[in-house]
């Protein structure tokens, strides 16, 4: 069985249609790279597998684990084991990143019948997953990604993957406004996460993050239409020819 | 589902607390004249002194309302109240001179212990001290004689001014005068109950002291008067709590506090505020229009409000310092939260007399429905202040789009030594802030209240424990149904 299975996948914001009949199947144990140029439709396909409502799914199917996903709440997905670490993650004053933390973990291991972790048990595992992203253990108290740099914030979005070990985890531009160093820190992170009982989706722009991952397959995503699949290698050539390599109508497009 | 659905869902649960309690009530005719006044004093067999005060304070609040000089400058719109249609006394019946508790009505405990306050001395938490006002009397007080071990003497007004005359003698009205405003003066003429506390010099109080209040009958008012009075180095720890039945019409609180602390003296007064709110579409609940001020009167003394205003239709409420004393600190924290038609109009005042010194305002104000939240605060630096500080903090949070937030900082300096702050932010919950919190586990509701509990934190960290478990329920039970 796929982890993920999309079929023909049409979605709008705003009234505007921007997934225009996505398939895609991902088996468990796989790293998909989607590529793709600005507008192309990366982020909304994250949001949508996320069920955010403002996406508006049109037409479509789409299997997580077998379940229906599109018919999931955010917080159904996420506790079915579905992770988005976010391009922009978002401040939440006055809550610790512990505190949050050990509540959305809580919160998921209810969803599963386990009972909760307290504090004690808690923060070693915590302690491990920062050390792995090498953040220092002051962030635990610190209010979520409230005064975070841009690197910290992304650091610690693979730090919550970490701890919530989904069984699938999107990861919408991971890679942008981090440094060689910080992305390669983040990929360190990444890969140790890699299982053949999970599956990881890479949206990034740039071939970059994938000589630091490297998927086992990259899509490109244009115009709302998944118009080419391959190897690594595909990466490479895009890194090369630009979009208008697969898609003369992208020439010039970033 | 779009999030200001979401939002709007979670401010609208019942409110708990709005049972009825059945027990014969002793109470006089509605209305207002000299004759209720020397009715009450009549009925709480008080010294002369004390009726000539509620006689002073009668008469001056009578020329104040001929001259319709309610107060009108506060964010709040109300009909007029008629003080002739309301009930100034009202009591369960009891026997005079009850021994134990077991004199008292069954149904009175049995409310009580509804509200998850028991007043069996047995059965309730150590270190904690209760005084249960119903309506207009105190029918309770626990740990009395373990408080009087220490010489802390902790009882009902009613008590005190039986048994310690002189003390309610010195300080009644020392903090607010009858004439201070329009509610202030109706307070003093008709006050029927509330609590006293007086710790002596050089004691720590050994538990914390609390009020319930609990008002029952209907077209009544509430009017009490608290007092408390810690001496040299001494440290009390006070909190309260509030709640009412649902009933359509408004009902009047007036209550007045006096905090008196002398020389290195603390006291610490938290207030958890849950008088019923009136329903969704604004009818009934409590008008909450109350004076709390304290005195640090003494050098090195520091007193603490922290309330979290949940409940009443309307809140009327500046609970504020006078810092007489050199080096004495004054503090305020605060949440106020007004969903549905809810109205708050809230804030402190400080006023810094002594040299070098300090407080500290923090108002975190919630508007979720079509609530309307004032914060208002006056910060005055006398001219012999010299080296005084300030600092105050104001935040607003907006949930949904149809609710209002308003800040009036009054700043007031006249020593030019005085350092001060003001810092002010508005907010809204985000639907991508909640989307994130959903997207790692949580529900909607969860994401709200951990949001909310995050911008109230400050304020929280400075309740007593068990106080801050119940303050952060209360807040999510109160914002049910505003987020959907």
């Amino acid at each position: 069985m796929n982890m993920l299975e999309i079929r023909n996948l049409h979605a709008r914001i705003d009234n505007q249609e921007i997934l225009k009949g996505i398939d895609l199947a991902i088996p468990a144990g796989e790293v998909h790279a989607i590529m793709g140029p600005n507008g192309s439709g990366k982020s909304t396909l994250a949001h949508v597998l996320a069920r955010r409502e403002s996406y508006e799914v049109a037409e479509g199917q789409v299997l997580f684990q077998g379940k229906d996903l599109l018919a999931m709440k955010p917080e159904e997905a996420a506790c079915e084991g579905l992770f988005m670490a976010f391009q922009y993650p978002v401040e939440v004053a006055g809550i610790s990143n512990a505190y949050f933390l050990r509540a959305a973990l809580n919160a998921q291991r209810k969803y599963r019948g386990e009972d909760p972790l307290d504090a004690i048990d808690f923060l070693p595992i915590l302690k491990a997953k920062m050390e792995l992203l090498e953040m220092d253990e002051r962030f635990q108290g610190r209010s979520v990604n409230e005064g975070f740099s841009g690197g910290e914030k992304k650091r610690n979005e693979i730090v919550q993957m970490a701890v919530l070990e989904p069984r699938l985890a999107v990861l919408d531009e991971t890679d942008s406004g981090l440094d060689i160093d910080a992305l390669k820190i983040v990929a360190r992170g990444v890969n140790a996460m890699r299982s053949p009982d999970r599956s990881i989706v890479l949206i990034t722009h740039y071939q970059r993050l994938l000589d630091y991952i490297v998927p086992d397959y990259v899509h490109v995503l244009a115009n709302g239409r998944i118009i080419r699949s391959g190897g690594p290698e595909l990466a490479l050539e895009l890194e090369n020819k630009g979009y208008g390599w697969i898609a003369p109508a992208l020439a010039g497009a970033q | 589902m779009t999030t200001s659905n979401t939002i709007q869902d979670i401010a609208s649960q019942e409110y708990k607390w709005g049972f009825i309690t059945e027990v014969d009530e002793d109470r006089i005719p509605k209305g207002l004249n000299e004759d209720t006044i020397r009715l009450i004093s009549t009925k709480k067999n008080e010294p002369g002194f004390m009726l000539d005060w509620r006689l002073k304070a009668y008469r001056h609040w009578a020329s104040l309302e001929r001259a319709h000089a309610e107060p009108t400058w506060a964010h709040i719109k109300h009909p007029p109240i008629d003080y002739q249609g309301i009930t100034y006394y009202s009591a369960p019946k009891q026997k005079p001179n009850r021994k134990s508790l077991d004199e008292v009505d069954p149904e009175v405990l049995e409310a009580y212990s509804k509200l998850g306050i028991s007043l069996n001395e047995q059965k309730r938490l150590a270190g904690v001290a209760v005084d249960a006002v119903f309506d207009s009397v105190s029918v309770a007080t626990t740990f009395k004689a373990k408080l009087a071990e220490k010489g802390v003497i902790f009882c009902s007004f009613s008590e005190a001014v039986q048994k310690h005359p002189d003390l309610v003698k010195k300080y009644l009205g020392s903090v607010v005068p009858y004439s201070d405003n329009f509610f202030a003066a109706l307070n003093a003429a008709v006050f029927s109950d509330g609590s006293f506390a007086y710790v002596p010099k050089g004691v720590r109080c050994p538990m914390e002291l609390s009020t319930y209040f609990r008002i029952n009958a209907a077209d009544t008012g509430q009017f009490e008067r608290t007092l408390i009075v810690v001496e040299e180095g001494g440290y009390a720890s006070y909190l309260e709590g509030c709640t009412a039945p649902k009933r359509d019409e408004n009902q009047l609180h007036a209550a007045v506090v006096e905090l008196i602390a002398l020389d290195n003296a603390q006291i610490k007064y938290s207030t958890v505020q849950n008088w019923y709110p009136g329903d969704k579409e604004g009818n009934g609940g409590i008008y909450n229009f109350v004076t709390k001020r304290g005195k640090c009167l003494g050098n090195n003394s520091k007193i603490s409000w922290t309330q979290v205003e949940t409940g009443s239709a309307i809140t009327w409420k500046y609970p504020s310092v006078i810092l007489m004393g050199d080096n004495s600190v004054g503090e305020f924290y605060s949440v106020a939260l007004t969903n549905n038609y809810q109205q708050a109009d809230t804030g402190t005042k400080m006023i810094h007399m002594g040299k070098n010194t300090k407080s500290t305002i923090i108002a975190k104000g919630i508007s979720a429905g079509h609530g309307q939240n004032t914060y208002r605060g006056q910060v005055k630096i006398m001219k012999g202040a010299t080296g005084a500080r300030n600092y105050t903090q104001c935040d607003s949070l907006l949930i949904g789009d149809q609710c209002g937030a308003h800040t009036f900082p009054y700043i007031e300096v006249r020593n030019g030594s005085a350092r001060m702050e003001h810092e002010a932010s508005t907010s809204k919950i985000g639907e991508d802030q909640i989307f994130y919190l959903r997207q790692r586990g949580l529900s909607a509701e969860e994401a709200v209240s951990m949001i909310i509990n995050g911008f109230c934190k400050q304020v929280f960290r400075e309740l007593p424990m068990e106080f801050a478990v119940e303050a952060q329920k209360l807040l999510s039970v109160s914002l049910e149904g505003s987020v959907g």
